[in-house]
Parts: structure tokens; sequence; C-alpha cells
């Protein structure tokens, strides 16, 4: 009898939890939608600010957090599988992994902030890139590489033994058992991590403060090189600067809410990929 | 050790001995395996048995911390030799695992993976050895219709016949079974066995077995192996009938095991 008053609590108390998390996110998506709702419209989407940003649209700052998040995946991506491939796969197991292990775990941990102020230092001022979207990308790859890094390790170790054995045993090279078996059959997991890491790179203001991000530009950025409007500091600048405090509020609600859709499909994109992936054992 | 000069030689080992970190998995182990025979090995677990085989296409090479001393002469060629090419030996010398392994890819795919990474690009050359592979492991009827459908979707008897079709594509000339059984039901193993039966034609086969009764049943030859020595060698119907050591004696009539 006992035990099973203790499994009633036990479950309701477990259920609780998922109905409070539930609020907390329908709650985000209801209030951004709300309120950010009535701010858009075409003209939002698609034309450049007016008027000390208390009108017209915000369609350069869609465009350069488009831009910085495909930027830091196409570099985080390639280097964080790669840092994986060579942790599971290649390095002798011993003191100096557990050490890179360790560093990377750490660098998860790191404020955005100082990632911004590293950027700063090496990509805008050290290698020249100045302002850009180049270093605002390389900024937020270093801070969602650990992240990409781990996701992938997981995935490549999930993949069972046995079938790298197969795989070796008819006369494939270790990369060619890589390539072909250990990485079609990890990339699932490796997408996941992905997917994670666009909603960070999108949201992230910190970062892109002091390497890539303009309060205010009158054009598209036309090159790398060039510095852009990004949504999430766009809202921060609407949020603290500024003379129409009523217009701009509403503005930035509206930059939430095309935030929130942005991530949401870019991250459909990604789960597409991965869903042809995991049925894709089949090509 | 008996040497049965009728037959032609494929596997030589001579005073092969195995080391994982201080463990000494293989006592100066000496024996011949013929070719298109049977060679089952048995013994008590730990006897060593898995880790020969496994010496026979560099497989151990894989695990960190081993040793590998003596000779084993395969095709003119001592393998044991650090500068050896594995990835040439694994070619010739396949393998069929304990637990079926497919890839999770097609069936088709699992066929032509072997072929593929040994940089085969003609399709219709593949599409051919796919079907012939999959009709010498006696499974081309049963799977004719859905080659495009995951592996994964077959029955365990279906996937080890998989493996060994796929180890079949390659063209190797010996094949080593590592208690392919194992993880198979009755029907399934009789269809495995049949198939060894068949195999033997055209290759040297290699098979480990906690099986007695499969030893006896698919064997020319059977060895008898416990605590990293070779005991015993001979032909398979006089190590079930007459054997000359007492150990095997003790084993095969289940005083030990």
């Amino acid at each position: 009898m006992k035990q099973k008053i203790y499994q009633i609590l036990g479950f309701s108390i477990i259920t609780a939890c998922v109905v409070i998390t539930l609020f907390f996110l329908a709650s985000i998506i209801y209030l951004i939608t709300v309120k950010g709702f009535h701010s858009i419209s075409w003209e939002f989407l698609t034309s450049i600010p007016r008027k000390s940003m208390t009108e017209g649209g915000v369609a350069p700052a869609i465009l350069g957090t488009f831009y910085l998040v495909i930027g830091s995946i196409l570099i985080a991506l390639p280097l964080g599988v790669a840092c994986a491939i060579y942790l599971n796969e290649y390095s002798p197991t011993g003191y100096m992994v557990n050490i890179i292990r360790m560093s990377i775990n750490n660098l998860a941990g790191v404020p955005s902030v100082v990632f911004g102020l590293f950027g700063l230092a090496v990509f805008v001022n050290l290698f020249g890139f100045g302002v850009s979207i180049l270093s605002g990308s390389l900024t937020l790859a270093m801070l969602i590489l650990p992240s990409i890094i781990s996701a992938s390790q997981e995935a490549l170790m999930a993949v069972p033994y046995s079938i790298r054995e197969a795989s070796l045993a008819l006369g494939a090279t270790h990369w060619q058992t890589i390539k072909k078996t250990v990485l079609p059959t990890a990339m699932p997991g490796i997408m996941t991590g992905v997917i994670l890491s666009i909603g960070r790179a999108a949201g992230e203001t910190a970062p892109i403060l002091f390497t890539a991000a303009t309060f205010y530009r009158r054009s598209y950025p036309s090159s790398i090189l060039d510095e852009t409007m990004a949504l999430p500091y766009h809202i921060y600048a609407l949020m603290t600067e500024g003379t129409h405090p009523d217009k701009q509020v509403a503005i930035a609600y509206g930059c939430a809410l095309i935030l929130l859709v942005l991530v949401l499909l870019v991250s459909a994109f990604a789960i597409i990929i991965r869903n042809k992936y995991r049925s894709g054992y089949v090509h | 050790m008996s040497t049965d000069i009728k037959n032609k030689i494929k596997i030589q080992a001579e005073n092969v001995n195995f080391y994982y970190g201080k463990h000494h998995a293989i006592k100066n182990l000496n024996i011949n395996i013929y070719d298109n025979k049977v060679t089952a090995f048995i013994g008590p677990s730990g006897c060593g048995k898995s880790t020969f085989l496994r010496m026979l296409n560099k497989m151990n090479d894989l695990v960190p911390n081993t040793r590998a001393e003596g000779s084993l002469i395969f095709e003119g060629q001592n393998i044991l030799e650090k500068k050896i090419d594995v990835v040439s030996i694994r070619k010739k010398v396949g393998m069929v695992f304990q637990k079926p392994n497919p890839f999770p890819k097609s069936i088709y795919q699992n066929i032509a993976y072997g072929l593929e990474v040994n940089g085969i690009k003609d399709k219709n050359f593949i599409r051919e050895k796919v079907e012939d592979s999959l009709k010498k492991a006696a499974l081309w009827n049963e799977v004719k219709e859905r080659l495009h459908t995951s592996a994964l979707m077959l029955s365990g008897g279906q996937q080890q016949r998989l493996c060994i079709a796929r180890c079949l594509a390659v063209e190797p000339h010996v094949i080593l079974f590592d208690e392919p059984c194992a993880s198979l039901d009755p029907i399934s193993t009789a269809k495995v066995e049949e198939l060894i039966l068949e195999l033997k034609k055209y290759y040297t086969i290699v098979i480990v077995t906690h099986n007695m009764q499969q030893a006896a049943r698919v064997s020319d030859y059977t060895a008898f192996m416990y605590l990293g020595e070779l005991i015993e060698c001979d032909k398979t119907e006089v190590i079930f009938t007459i054997p000359k050591e007492e150990k095997t004696e003790q084993y095969l009539s289940g005083k030990f095991g």
C-alpha cells in the first residue's frame, strides 16, 4: 500500500514538472507572438529601418542573423566533426586525450562575452577582418564548437564496434571505414548537435557585440567583410537606446518573433537532413 | 600433430605465441590448415581459439597492448611480420563474426561495400556480384524482391547469411567463422552449417565453435585447445572416436568445459 502511494506521489511530481516546463515554454511563445504579431508586415520583413528605427523594417537584421548562423555552422561543423573523429577514432587513449577532452568541456563553460572579447582581439584586430560577418561567424563558431564536438563524439561512440570490425574484415582501410560506415551511422546524432547550435548561434548577443553587429545600417551587407545588423543585437539596441521607447518596444517584440521563426526554419531544415540520414540507412 | 601429405597446406603456424599485455594467451602453437578443408577449433572459453582465429586476418592488431611471436605462413608470407600489409591480408582472409553484424544499409549495399572499398566502380559487375554472392549464400530467393530495403529488417539467421554473402563477394581465399551460430536458432544453424559444407568446395574454412556436435558435423579436421595450448589436432573422426590425449577425451565427454 505504502509503495503504491509513493508511486502515485512520484508520478504526480514528475507530471507537475512537465506541466510547469510546458507552461513556461508556451507562455514564451504566446507572449512573443501576441506582442510581436502586429509589428509584422511585408514592409517590416523586407525593408530597411527608417526614422531612427521607429519605422520601416528589419530586413538587414534578419539577413545578418541568417548569414551569421550559416557562417558559424559552416565553420564549426567540419572543425567539430574532425575533432570528434580525431578524439574518438584516431588518438591513442591516454593522458593527453583526457586533457584535450577536459579543455573542450571547459570551453563550453566560458561565458559568451569572453568569446566576444576574444573575437575582438583575434579576428577583428589581429587577423584584421574588422567588425564583419566573417569575424562574427568565427566567434560564434568558437562558441558552438564544444557542443558540436561533444554531440559528435557521443554519436561516434554510439556506433557499434562490431560494424567497424565488419568493415575492416572486408579489407577496408581505417579511413574508408570511418567515411563509409562510422560517419553516416553517426550523422543523425551529429545533426542533433547542429540543431541545438543553430538556436545558440542565432540568439547570442555578446559574441557579436564587438565582432560583427552594428546598431544601424542603411544597406544590406555586400560581402563577408561588411559589418551587419543582427536580430538579437537589434532587440538589445531597441530596448536600451533611442528616443521613442513606445514605438521601439513593439518593434523589439516583432524582432523576437522573427528570430524565433528563423531559428525554427533553419532547425527544420537541419531536422529534414537528420531524418534523411536516419531512414537513410537505406539510400 | 600429424601431417597429411595428400593435402595442400594453406596456413602453417610454427611456434605461434600471443600475449595480451602480460597474459600469455597462445602458447607455442603449431598447426597446419589445409586447402579446401574445414578445420574446427574447439575448447573451453578462454582457451585461445578465437584469439588464434583473429590472428589469421590480423584483427588482433586492433587491440592495443598485444604482441605476437612465431611464424604464421599464409601463401608464402609470414603474416606476423610487422611490415605486412594488413588490408591485403584481410581481403584474402574473410571473416564471419559471432553475432550477425550487417551494416545499417540496404541488403544490396551490404554486399557492394566490400567491392567498393576495393576500388571496383563498374555498376554492372557489382550488380552481378551481389546476385552471385547472395545465391552462393542461399539467401537470394528470400531477398531478391527487396534488395534495396534495410538489412536490419532481416531475421538473425538471414542477417548471418547476408554477412557470409558479403564476405564471399570480395572473393577471399580463406573464410574464418567465429562461432557463427552462437546467436541463431536451430533451423538457421542448420542452414548455415549446410552452407559451410557447400562453401568448402571453393574455400579453406576455419571455424571456432563451442558446439562440439557442430564441429563433428561440419569439419574435416578438429583442433582441441586448452589454456592457450593446442592439445591435439587430427581428422575429425579420429578426434571424436579415438583421441590420443586424455584431456581431449575428458573434454569431449563433458568432464570439464
